[in-house]
């Protein structure tokens, strides 16, 4: 139809123009990290049920070095996912009232953030107590 | 007017981004650190007679089912829109790939626990 070529910007690199977007792209990017280790443990799972043999080759991986520089990386961007998680819940979740004053945004952040802190001492001790 | 299917996905996307942000940093301390280099725990906490036992317990294949699936969902969600966001605009097959691969990621978990039997 129209040979004009208006300039169009170019959307490359869009998140690195702005702080709060860098924040939301590495926010989401943790998406990655817990999608490879929801697989690393798809595999244990998958491994249990082919044997003793299997799942003990599956133990043995974990202990090589690479896997644990990933999994050092990946507790990294778990601790990254429960900060933003609960940074961003007082937008996510609906407005919360608590004897006729909204709840601020501050607490609902600082309360999430103490559960995940109890909840993972929890996770500790119970496999500790099963397992001393 | 065509019903959207987003609150499902929504909805397993906010299970399991809580469920990871409440107790994922320990599970991968436990898993991938503490356990196989003998940290804290006993080295033969996830031996595999002790996984077994936990896997024949219905509570136990209840919480692997849960992680192991709710992560899947949680990740492959977010995974959809960062494609969009880096310029990968097929949606359609965006969806098919990140979904599908959730959805075969569940089934594998929970054929293999089923398979664990009790």
């Amino acid at each position: 139809m129209s040979n004009r070529r208006p300039y169009v910007r170019s959307m490359d690199g869009w998140w690195k123009r702005d702080a709060y977007f860098m924040r939301y792209m590495a926010r989401e990017v943790t998406a990655v990290f817990v999608a490879a280790y929801a697989v690393i443990l798809l595999f244990g799972l998958v491994r249990l049920a082919q044997g003793e043999a299997a799942f003990n080759g599956w133990l043995q991986y974990l202990k090589t070095p690479w896997m644990l520089v990933f999994h050092v990386i990946v507790l990294a961007t778990f601790v990254y996912h429960t900060w933003s998680w609960f940074n961003i819940m007082p937008k996510t979740m609906p407005i919360m009232f608590v004897g006729g004053k909204r709840v601020q945004p501050g607490t609902i952040t600082g309360t999430g953030i103490a559960a995940a802190v109890v909840a993972c001492l929890a996770v500790l001790l119970i496999v500790k107590g099963l397992h001393p | 007017m065509k019903r959207s299917n987003e609150p499902i996905f929504w909805s397993l996307f906010g299970a399991g981004g809580m469920l990871a942000a409440l107790i994922g940093p320990a599970l991968v301390f436990i898993t991938g650190i503490a356990v196989p280099f003998g940290l804290i725990l006993a080295p033969d906490t996830m031996s595999y007679a002790n996984m077994l036992a936990f896997a024949h317990n219905w509570v136990g294949k209840l919480a692997m089912f849960a992680v192991v699936a709710l992560f899947l969902w949680h990740a492959v969600h977010r995974i959809a829109i960062l494609l969009h966001d880096f310029g990968v605009h097929a949606v359609a097959a965006v969806k098919v790939f990140c979904y599908g691969s959730a959805f075969l990621g569940t089934v594998i978990a929970g054929y293999a626990l089923l398979a664990l039997g009790s």
